[in-house]
């Protein structure tokens, strides 16, 4: 059974995979439906939903377009989830896969490292480093990447200190292989399904935390994002409903759709492993 | 043996059991009758896959989820098992059919205290009175020969050995006094010494209480040893069925005949001439211990894995390591190749001192000493193709990637796999045929000595049977010298030149082979071939 019809078996990931892949549409197809920038008033404010042609889901509290916000904000959602998630990736995986490959006193002193970050609740400390580096993309992605590579470097490590004893990695130490190759081509590969699996349910973690970081007022003021839209329409959520409703559809949708499709990956890779052994 | 009884306690009769689709075959059991009489031990051999314990997960009621019997009857006290419901079920499972499972660690609970225990079964079918429970438990592990009962009743499996939570579960099994006890590979995972031990109080047992017993089990000394009757499984059908003697003495059916031809031969190897060289591996009272690191208020434990150990090895000879579990047999060959580092003494090969070596230095004398893994299984990575498992050891000692895969698929040629297996992943292989490519992977780096680590305990006896004689044959045409752990005489007897033989990490004895199995001189040794299974029963000539 070839990959993919493994991974359709599971019925709720394949709805996830077109969710998704209808919001990575929506960010892709923003600048064409919607070539004006999106922090632009257009209209008078407080429009309701459906109510004028060329605005479906209405304008804002400054007559700024919602739906033109929404296509827009799919974009910068989707960039900051998985930008963030490889950067954290990036510090975690070679982290854990050296303290679990080497364990001893190298282990000690990495996981003594991880667990400083690990003592200081993750959104606090997201808060505390937007606000020193001043809100912007690149501040708000870093912030994610560090409150979030501990776990993947948990993670890592206990897969590592599980497979180095497994025979086939003494056989290739015997061989003389060196302690590099060895990580990257004996260990690694093994760890990878688990990893991929853990990474589609991060980026649905990074993307609620950049929305969490906006609706607080700590969002890129040059981008418009799903948490902003919330963060601005707060105030007037008893007048104008369809502010906060939509964009929160949104990241519920996007936020369901990666655990659906990491539940799914899941299935299909586990399958491929316990039929390999 | 005793006189078996005419009557029938269990009968299954033209049974047919289902596997759900997608399985290697559509049937786990075909056509099966048999008959197991009361006081009469029945012996259902076969090989790995060949169906032999599905009919007594069938006659438990435990078939797996998805399987199910599609066609004949169980009969048991003339009440058909497959027409019982899950509660009725439940009711003769330990009131009358009593059941032994063949890892005895996993199948007792490890926070309950053995007496409570054997204690739960009479609670399960609301016997007695808790306080004479407990003395009902007590007499039972008197009566499985438990030594210092009142102590086991109240200690945790973990403090047991294998052997006594064996007794633990016979106990457990016995409890209600069943008419008919199931024994699946109750000693494939003991000793020998153990398991002699444990066929003894089982055969014991049964002629006393007159029971019937069902026991599954793959090896042919064990059915010699201890069978009544013999029904021979393969492929889910029954190929063979009768009284052990005849059976065993005079097999009718080609497959029974080639399993017991497989048995590696009790018949002691002829004298082989070992040549007088200078010897290319010289352990010189090589230690080793395993400290476990204690807290504040444990003390640390220290575990002499190896306790002064030396011994030689020529060159192109087969050293045999044999020893029980614990006796540091592995932790040996592991401080040979150094995946262990030892404490103190001297590892020469070919008066290089492997002992002190580190880092690269160690890294660029490792191609020398090779090694054969235990599990076919896990020794291959399942993500890499079978050629580069192969290739990765020259490549990683400069051989370029092109060159290297071509002399994998000579190796593999040569292991008999064929060239082509190269582009294949480990999945795709059997067991033997993955301990085929260990030992071709073993070879690539063309060694000065191989050390092979229970190489074939894992396999068939079948299977066994051809991977020995490709080690062999290799042997021969490599003029190889190989270092021999096994905890199975009957295998050392058939492939080494020379014994060693090692309790607690010391050698107790060592010795040409024939030596060791005529004159063996040490009390342990003796107890060692005493034990293996089916020694003394008359066996059918060896092919």
């Amino acid at each position: 059974m070839s990959f993919f019809a493994r991974f359709a078996q599971n019925r709720g990931a394949l709805i996830g995979l077109i969710i998704l892949l209808l919001i990575i549409a929506m960010a892709i197809l923003a600048p064409l439906l919607f070539p004006e920038s999106p922090w632009r008033m257009v209209q008078r404010p407080f429009l309701p939903p459906l109510s004028q042609d060329g605005f479906p889901l209405g304008t804002d509290t400054m007559g700024r377009n919602v739906a033109s916000g929404l296509m827009h904000g799919a974009w910068v959602s989707l960039l900051i989830g998985l930008v963030s998630t490889s950067v954290a990736l990036l510090i975690g995986v070679p982290l854990g896969a050296i303290a679990g490959y080497y364990g001893g006193i190298i282990d000690d002193i990495l996981m003594r490292f991880t667990e400083f970050f690990q003592t200081i609740p993750n959104f606090a400390l997201a808060i505390v480093l937007v606000a020193i580096m001043q809100p912007s993309i690149t501040s708000i992605v870093l912030a994610i990447a560090i409150v979030s590579w501990p776990p993947v470097a948990r993670f890592v490590r206990a897969e590592f200190m599980s497979l180095r004893h497994r025979e086939y990695v003494e056989a290739a130490r015997l061989v003389g292989q060196s302690n590099t190759t060895i990580i990257l081509r004996q260990i690694l590969p093994n760890t990878l399904s688990p990893i991929i699996v853990l990474a589609s349910l991060m980026v649905a973690t990074a993307i609620l935390l950049e929305s969490a970081l906006s609706f607080l007022g700590l969002g890129d003021p040059n981008v418009m994002s799903w948490g902003y839209m919330i963060g601005a329409a707060r105030t007037v959520i008893r007048q104008a409903w369809w502010l906060s409703f939509f964009p929160g559809v949104a990241i519920l949708l996007t936020v369901l759709a990666l655990n659906l499709v990491g539940e799914g990956l899941d299935d299909a890779l586990n399958h491929k492993l316990s039929r390999e052994r | 043996m005793n006189e078996a009884s005419t009557e029938t306690v269990l009968s299954i009769r033209d049974l047919n059991i289902a596997l759900p689709k997608g399985a290697d075959r559509a049937l786990a059991v075909e056509d099966v009758s048999y008959e197991v009489k009361r006081g009469e031990i029945m012996c259902v051999v076969g090989e790995s896959g060949s169906g032999k314990s599905m009919a007594a997960n069938a006659v438990m009621g435990l078939l797996p989820k998805g399987v199910h019997a599609t066609q004949g009857e169980i009969l048991f006290e003339g009440q058909d098992l497959l027409a019982l419901s899950e509660k009725q079920h439940r009711a003769l499972r330990g009131l009358k059919i009593g059941m032994i499972f063949q890892e005895p660690m996993t199948a007792l609970n490890p926070l309950m205290r053995v007496g409570a225990q054997i204690a739960e079964v009479f609670e399960a079918h609301g016997q007695l009175t808790p306080k004479e429970r407990q003395a009902r438990a007590l007499e039972l592990l008197i009566e499985v020969g438990i030594p210092q009962p009142e102590k086991a009743i109240r200690a945790y499996p973990f403090e047991l050995s294998g052997g006594q939570r064996q007794r633990v579960m016979i106990a457990m099994a016995l409890a209600l006094e069943p008419v008919l006890l199931i024994a699946d590979e109750p000693t494939t995972a003991l000793d020998v010494t153990t398991q002699a031990q444990i066929l003894e109080l089982i055969r014991d047992l049964q002629q006393r209480r007159g029971m019937a017993v069902m026991f599954i089990t793959h090896d042919f000394g064990v059915v010699a040893e201890i069978a009544n009757r013999v029904c021979v499984m393969r492929h889910g059908k029954i190929v063979e069925l009768g009284d052990a003697k005849p059976v065993l003495e005079n097999p009718q059916n080609a497959y029974t005949q080639a399993l017991i031809a497989a048995i590696p031969s009790n018949a002691v190897p002829p004298h082989r001439e070992t040549s007088q060289v200078a010897p290319l591996l010289e352990i010189k009272q090589l230690s080793k211990v395993f400290r476990s690191r204690g807290g504040w208020l444990k003390p640390s434990r220290e575990v002499h894995a190896l306790d002064d150990v030396s011994l030689t090895l020529a060159r192109g000879e087969t050293v045999g390591i044999v020893g029980e579990s614990g006796s540091g047999k592995s932790t040996l060959g592991r401080c040979v190749v150094r995946l262990e580092h030892p404490d103190s003494g001297e590892l020469l090969l070919d008066g290089v001192n492997l002992s002190q070596l580190k880092g690269d230095a160690l890294r660029r004398e490792r191609h020398r000493v090779q090694m054969i893994f235990q599990d076919p299984y896990a020794s291959l990575n399942p993500r890499t193709k079978v050629g580069m498992a192969i290739a990765q050891g020259p490549i990683a000692n400069g051989t370029p990637k092109a060159t290297a895969l071509k002399q994998a698929g000579e190796l593999l040629d040569m292991v008999g796999l064929g060239a082509s297996a190269v582009e294949r992943f480990p999945h795709e292989f059997s067991g033997g045929q993955r301990q085929r490519i260990g030992i071709a992977r073993a070879l690539a780096l063309n060694p000065e000595l191989i050390v092979a680590d229970e190489a074939v305990s894992a396999l068939d006896v079948s299977i066994q049977a051809q991977v020995l004689e490709l080690l062999e044959e290799l042997k021969q045409r490599l003029s190889l010298s190989l270092l021999f752990i096994t905890h199975d005489l009957r295998v050392a007897a058939h492939i080494c030149d020379r014994i060693v033989v090692m309790q607690h990490g010391r050698i107790v004895e060592q010795g040409s082979a024939e030596q060791i199995f005529l004159a063996p001189q040490e009390a342990y040794t003796q107890d060692l071939l005493k034990a293996i299974p089916g020694r003394e029963a008359p066996v059918a000539a060896t092919a």
